[in-house]
């Protein structure tokens, strides 16, 4: 007969949240700024088809790093709900606090319930309003908790050295293509050097308030990108002998679920 | 909703369309289950009446008078009946307005929804037949006299060119060529399009052509109202090309409609179409 083994409560929580932040910290960075007219995503991400940012609601978009089919099936959800809302209420009434608090909910009890894996992913929720001070930015850990993060946010693999990056230089009300430049260099910025990523394996949304339709989400396809980036100097860092980016797509490169 | 976490189906992998979601989560807000009891219903709400679509080089146009009756009686002088589906099409409905109004939403949400879980828009073809499934879900009222017959046009993107699908109440799809009408005076406006319709219209013209259509109807059919001139409320007119759609502005609207009801005052019955033997008028 077999004894059980005593695990206190804490070692089991923080046995928990270890395996999940592992997870979420194998993945490359997500970085969502705040400009003037919106709120910008931009994430390194080789895959055309695969999206780590997407379209939640007219004015509510999602972001996320971590294991690609849980994190798949949390905005299919999102999706669900404000579409559910939209319809049996208005579409006013659709807002992102509600969705960020669902996903607060679901994520806190599969993180404390003992019988599933805690889900190793981390999300944005964001929401513009009619202007800059209204737009919201929420940032939901692997076990629910929720941050309200002003400016600029950033989750996945190297975060504190990209959040240290943009605290230096963010400045508020900034136009897009000083987001998208800030972004984009974040991303490349490691300790070692400053990579120059290739447009093609960036993915960068927008949610664009300027927008007339009332669905504000829009995807920066690459020739957009080239446009707001200019000239950003040669691919590899002068001196430099990194390998070029867009061979390796890295452990981050999103698995498709299983069929 | 007491419960604030997501529920476990919303995170089930499994359909892209919204309506088959609601039908298993929701089945209540679904337009056509609901019974209604036996007998005829048709005089207990508000009809719509007649709406216009015709194709010029390049896109698409859709327009629907502003009536709505109830027997004898004006329900309203100023409803929408032409409603954007999507960026590049728009549906408009005749029929129970109530009905018809939330079987429009649930149309828009279904081709929102499926574009947002898969990342891509649906085909022409797929928004025209999943708009098919809705009116079949609505058989058992129509068959009380609670009928939506709706008219989809659109841009198609892949085709590059404008394309309009007519339904009957049981879900029966057409694509019609050119132009065509439903609702009341459907047959009116029909008859006008075919004399004033060319296929080397700009997009304004088309917009006139069409205005004529919804004057010869209203000049013939009670329930489909014409320009009020004293209260300026004139048709809804829905533009799509590749560009997207858009609904035309109501004073562009207004004076295309005021050149019309110029153009009667001198010769009530419309312009005059020329006849092979010569002798326009």
């Amino acid at each position: 007969m077999s004894m059980p083994f005593y695990v206190s409560p804490e070692q089991l929580m923080k046995d928990r949240a270890d395996f999940a932040r592992k997870g979420i910290g194998r993945g490359r960075s997500v970085v969502a700024v705040q400009y003037a007219d919106g709120v910008l995503f931009a994430t390194e991400n080789p895959s055309q088809a695969l999206h780590k940012v997407s379209e939640i609601y007219d004015r509510i978009a999602f972001a996320a790093v971590g294991r690609y089919n849980e994190f798949e099936n949390l905005r299919i959800a999102g999706v669900r709900l404000a579409d559910m809302r939209g319809y049996s209420y208005d579409r006013r009434d659709v807002t992102g606090r509600g969705l960020a608090n669902a996903y607060a909910q679901t994520l806190g009890t599969i993180f404390s319930s003992g019988g599933e894996k805690p889900y190793e992913v981390e999300l944005f929720v964001a929401e513009i309003g009619d202007a800059a001070a209204d737009d919201q930015l929420y940032r939901l850990t692997y076990d629910g908790q929720v941050a309200d993060e002003h400016g600029y946010a950033v989750m996945g693999g190297a975060a504190d050295v990209v959040s240290t990056y943009l605290k230096e230089r963010y400045a508020d009300a900034g136009s897009l293509a000083d987001a998208v430049r800030l972004a984009v260099a974040a991303l490349g910025h490691t300790d070692a050097e400053d990579r120059v990523i290739a447009t093609e394996d960036l993915e960068v949304a927008i949610l664009d308030r300027t927008r007339s339709q009332p669905r504000k989400f829009v995807r920066l396809r690459a020739t957009r990108l080239e446009e707001l980036l200019g000239d950003r100097g040669p691919a590899t860092p002068a001196g430099g002998d990194a390998a070029p980016v867009t061979d390796d797509p890295g452990p981050d490169a999103p698995i498709a679920p299983p069929a | 909703m007491g419960d604030p976490r997501l529920p476990a189906a919303y995170l089930q992998p499994g359909t892209s369309s919204f309506a088959d979601f609601l039908a298993s989560q929701a089945p209540d807000l679904l337009p056509g289950r609901r019974t209604v009891p036996p007998g005829h219903a048709a005089d207990l709400a508000p009809h719509g009446t007649t709406i216009v679509s015709a194709t010029f080089p390049g896109g698409v146009v859709m327009a629907g008078d502003r009536r709505a009756t109830m027997g004898n009686i004006i329900a309203q002088r100023d409803i929408q009946k032409v409603f954007p589906a999507d960026e590049f099409s728009a549906v408009g409905i005749a029929g129970t307005a109530g009905l018809a109004v939330e079987m429009v939403r649930l149309f828009q949400t279904e081709l929102e929804h499926y574009e947002k879980i898969e990342g891509s828009t649906l085909s022409m073809d797929g928004k025209a037949n999943r708009l098919s499934a809705l009116i079949r879900g609505n058989l058992g009222m129509a068959m009380q006299g609670l009928s939506v017959v709706p008219l989809f046009a659109g841009y198609d993107v892949s085709a590059e060119q404008g394309r309009i699908f007519s339904y009957d109440v049981t879900g029966g799809r057409y694509e019609e060529t050119a132009f065509h009408s439903v609702g009341s005076g459907s047959l009116f406006a029909r008859g006008a399009l075919k004399k004033l319709y060319r296929d080397d219209l700009t997009a304004e013209q088309t917009v006139e052509a069409l205005i004529e259509a919804l004057y010869d109807a209203a000049d013939d059919d009670s329930a489909t109202g014409g320009p009020d001139v004293a209260r300026r409320i004139f048709p809804v007119v829905q533009v799509m090309t590749a560009d997207g759609g858009r609904r035309m502005a109501d004073d562009e609207v207004a004076a295309i409609a005021d050149r019309v009801i110029a153009g009667r005052m001198a010769r009530p019955d419309g312009p005059p179409a020329p006849l092979n033997g010569g002798g326009a008028r």
